[in-house]
């Protein structure tokens, strides 16, 4: 591939931790390869932070390949920056020309608490799957795997819905930090399959109820979460989630 | 001189012996369980899957991982598939070909106990996947699909697109967040074990950094159970992901537990190749491209012309023309070997020449683009049409790594063949376990990629999620009952005794003498060089030279590192470049001791390949009279290790040269 050297000007939002008030640093970085990734452009930064003996920018990232859902940074006021589709740590530089300023700040939303810089709190999504996004099945009581068959568009769809990666891309774009598209994947995922059926509607009634408790914001079906998400969740799940929602609603004797 | 390890593998036929050491373990009733406490550290799928079994039985369970949400573990990015032993193609699988084909395909280094053990359990692993909600790809008729991969003859291999190890783990994560909503288990995210406890010899728990925090903290268990991945980022550049390290499994081996084979790493030979210095990491293509992918190199030296353009009668498909039986679909090690044949003779393709073709267009026509046509009733297609049809196929079969490699390297790999080289990938060698999974320490277990025991020198594909799944969804539950058994009357021990005081101690001691250096060279810097190094002398080939330069390259190394290290921020506080810095510490260590094996070993063996043990056609040639053994490395001081063997006995398998001609 043909790649050339870029010179950049970055604009950090550094925040000491949690309790502290944040604010952008200026950095310029040159003779970046078009060839690097977003995160190793990021890493070049870092270096010579440390070699000015500066601290550098603490960020979340593991994998590199677009599938752990660590990295998650908000990239000139879109999250995952401008490719569709994408992860952070997937996002190459050929995206971006010489010359060009690059804002970087974490990801916006008073249920992910800043940690450090660029890093936040996601837990409150590991608390919205406790509240039910699992089948309850111990291990050692599972049937033979073929003894269900499953249509295959209804096996896909599901897959489709399980390719969430929990990154917050969606509660990071969304104007209400709402998490709407993160709980309907689930509960779609799950929803979509007989293995989901038995605790259908006690998952969806106890999921949404954690999603307020952690202080989410409510869907007015802007549709930004399904623009940004990495693995291209479809807002159809959250109008899965809706019907699911009030489906178990009228049943509920609770 | 060496001693002899005792695995403990039960007696009987091979067939027999998991059904009776399960009939005959001990058992703990379920009002003694609530009274014990399990630590498992690590939460990818031997983790994760394990913490949510102890917990489903009642055992209190503490769950550790260093990342933000126990979701995140590296088993996530595995892609291609997981085997099992179902034969649901009616292709002729069966329990013991999936264990002789484990076996062969890791060149008659493991134990065949264990290994039967696994295929054994393979089939209730998909049961249990499908049971929770992993939604694997399907047929039209709703059942289950499968694919091929490489070193086997069968159709055995489960898979949910390119994503597998991502469904499965979410589906383990699943599980585990249910014991933890149950309060079965404790989870405690962004922890990093930095020490095993050890009381009367036995492990009694360990010491973690708050990685947000930064304070040292101390947990209490009855037993320990480490999950912790792999080395392969010893390499620097390896496909695991940033945080994988070996800290957790080498404070366990400086406190006593043996580590197995340690030389024995895997290349794996489709990966997207090294573009630069500012590498950071290198992207793997799932080896079940392999089965629609062809691999070529021009035959010509200096070819100019672009892929496409190159006629057929100018390729060399040389998997197919050196192993016609196996063609493209030979095991990892031999794949890899015969890539960087080509390569140095002069054939590689790419500006760097380090690189080959894995090429999807003769079976995006012929295979799919065909079958599609004919579904369809279309009648003599032009070339467009199929292209066009196989596309879609191709698409839903992998789809993910097919933009995945376009994001990398801008070019579109359904209209020019992908550029492939090998690259590091996973580690068959770990803590030496026992039958039961228990290192050399008392109540100190080893699961997954951590421990050493079923891949012997070679990993098959879509055996890595099989084993991390069946050590914690199916083994583990039985074996740690059977020690628990004997520590139901031991009262938790207040982390206040002195063994706590003197772990977290040293801890701190490491930490701060870490942080005194105050040097002029990044972890970053250092981390690079080892992984030079080991690239260079302990990688895909190795010679008694080089393994020797290593070794005292190695050393000088460490003792550069540690009087030259910068770690900026301060201790007290989140400070990654400290939690790197602990890491590539313990590399620095782990490395000698892998050149230290590999030298030791004087036999090729699946991906260990000594240039001074090889076939006239440059295959592995083993030396099963002076090395079928495991060799398990106690830690004595620093630079200084003794080595125990566990014999291998074959009662089943003969031992042959591996042929996939």
């Amino acid at each position: 591939m043909e790649h050339t050297m870029i010179n950049l000007t970055l604009k950090i939002w550094r925040q000491k931790n949690a309790d502290s008030a944040g604010q952008f640093e200026t950095y310029p970085v040159k003779n970046i390869s078009t060839e690097m990734s977003f995160l190793e452009m990021i890493d070049v930064l870092n270096e010579d932070l440390i070699n000015e003996g500066k601290d550098p920018i603490a960020f979340d990232h593991d994998c590199r390949e677009g599938i752990c859902g660590a990295c998650s940074m908000y990239i000139n006021g879109r999250p995952h920056g401008p490719w569709h589709g994408n992860t952070t740590c997937q996002l190459h530089m050929r995206a971006y020309h010489d010359g060009d300023t690059i804002v970087i700040e974490p990801w916006r939303a008073n249920s992910f608490p800043v940690i450090k810089d660029l890093m936040v709190d996601r837990s409150a999504f590991d608390r919205i799957i406790q509240a039910g996004g699992y089948v309850s099945v111990n291990t050692g009581n599972a049937v033979d795997a073929n003894a269900t068959p499953i249509e295959k568009d209804l096996a896909d769809a599901s897959f489709a819905a399980a390719a969430c990666i929990g990154c917050g891309a969606c509660v990071a774009a969304c104007k209400n930090s709402s998490a709407m598209l993160f709980v309907a994947a689930k509960v779609s995922h799950l929803a979509l399959l007989p293995q989901g059926a038995p605790e259908r509607n006690t998952r969806v009634l106890d999921m949404v109820a954690q999603m307020d408790k952690e202080g989410f914001g409510s869907c007015t079906n802007t549709g930004a979460c399904e623009a940004v998400c990495p693995k291209e969740i479809s807002i159809n799940n959250i109008a899965r989630l809706n019907r699911e929602y009030m489906l178990a609603g009228t049943k509920a004797d609770k | 001189m060496t001693n002899m390890l005792d695995a403990k593998i039960p007696s009987g036929a091979i067939e027999n012996k998991w059904t009776n050491y399960k009939g005959h373990c001990k058992l703990v009733n379920p009002a003694n369980k609530l009274k014990l406490e399990v630590i498992v550290i690590g939460t990818g799928l031997a983790g994760a899957s394990a913490a949510a079994s102890l917990g489903e039985l009642g055992y209190k369970v503490k769950s550790f991982c260093f990342q933000d949400s126990p979701r995140r573990a590296h088993s996530i990015a595995a892609q291609g598939g997981i085997n099992a032993a179902k034969n649901y193609q009616n292709d002729g699988d069966s329990v013991y070909r999936l264990f002789y084909d484990t076996v062969k395909g890791g060149d008659y280094r493991s134990r065949e106990a264990n290994v039967y053990r696994l295929a054994e359990v393979s089939a209730n692993i998909i049961d249990q996947c499908v049971a929770q909600g992993v939604p694997f790809a399907r047929e039209y008729g709703g059942l289950l699909s499968n694919r091929s991969f490489g070193g086997v003859q069968v159709k055995r291999t489960f898979y949910a697109a390119g994503q597998t190890g991502q469904q499965l783990l979410i589906g383990a994560y699943q599980a585990l967040e249910r014991q933890v909503a149950l309060g079965n288990v404790e989870m405690y995210s962004r922890h990093e074990m930095l020490e095993v406890v050890l009381i009367d010899g036995k492990a009694r728990g360990v010491i973690c950094r708050n990685l947000i925090t930064g304070e040292l903290e101390r947990f209490f268990g009855h037993a320990v159970v480490l999950c912790s991945g792999g080395y392969g980022n010893v390499f620097y550049l390896s496909t695991n992901a940033m945080g994988s390290n070996v800290t957790a499994a080498w404070k366990a081996h400086k406190k006593g537990a043996y580590f197995g084979n340690p030389c024995f790493t895997q290349i794996h030979p489709t990966c997207i190749p090294v573009s630069g210095d500012h590498q950071s990491k290198l992207t793997l293509m799932s080896e079940s491209l392999r089965n629609d992918g062809r691999i070529w190199v021009p035959k010509n030296k200096g070819e100019t012309r672009k892929a496409n353009e190159i006629p057929d009668e100018d390729r060399d498909y040389y998997l197919e023309r050196r192993y016609p039986a196996f063609g493209n679909l030979v095991p990892r090690d031999v794949a890899s070997r015969a890539a960087k044949e080509r390569c140095d003779a002069g054939f590689g393709v790419g500006t760097t020449k380090q690189a080959v073709y894995l090429d999807f267009r003769y079976n995006l026509i012929n295979k799919y683009g065909k079958a599609e046509a004919h579904r369809h009733g279309i009648h003599n297609p032009d070339e467009e049409t199929l292209v066009r049809l196989g596309k879609e196929v191709v698409k839903e079969k992998y789809g993910n790594l097919f933009d995945m490699y376009e994001k990398i390297t801008g070019e579109n790999p359904y209209e020019v063949p992908m550029r492939i080289y090998p690259a590091v990938h996973y580690t068959m060698g770990g803590l030496w376990v026992d039958y039961e999974l228990m290192t050399s320490v008392q109540g100190l277990y080893a699961l997954g990629e951590a421990n050493f025991s079923d891949h012997g020198a070679n990993r098959l594909g879509a055996s890595a999620l099989m084993q991390g799944l069946a050590d914690g969804y199916f083994v583990i539950p039985y074996t740690i009952g059977n020690y628990l058994a004997h520590e139901i009357s031991v009262a938790p021990i207040p982390t206040t005794h002195e063994a706590f005081e003197e772990a977290e101690k040293s801890v701190r001691n490491r930490i701060e003498k870490l942080m005194n250096i105050k040097g002029d060279e990044s972890v970053e810097s250092f981390h690079k060089r080892l992984g030079k190094i080991m690239w260079e002398k302990c990688g895909m080939a190795r010679n008694e030279k080089g393994l020797t330069e290593a070794i005292g390259e190695i050393q000088t190394l460490r003792k550069e590192f540690w009087s030259k290290v910068r770690i900026p921020g301060a201790i007290n506080e989140m400070n990654p470049e400290l939690d790197k810095a602990g890491r590539v510490a313990d590399f620095l260590e782990l490395g000698e001791l892998m050149c230290k094996d590999a030298l030791n070993r004087k036999e090729s063996c699946g991906g260990h390949f000594r240039e001074e043990s090889q076939t006239a056609e440059g295959e592995a040639l083993r030396d099963d009279d002076n090395f079928a053994f495991v060799s398990a490395w106690e830690y004595k001081d620093e630079s200084h290790w003794e080595m125990h063997q566990e014999h291998l006995e074959f009662e089943v398998v003969k031992l042959t040269q591996r042929s996939y001609k």
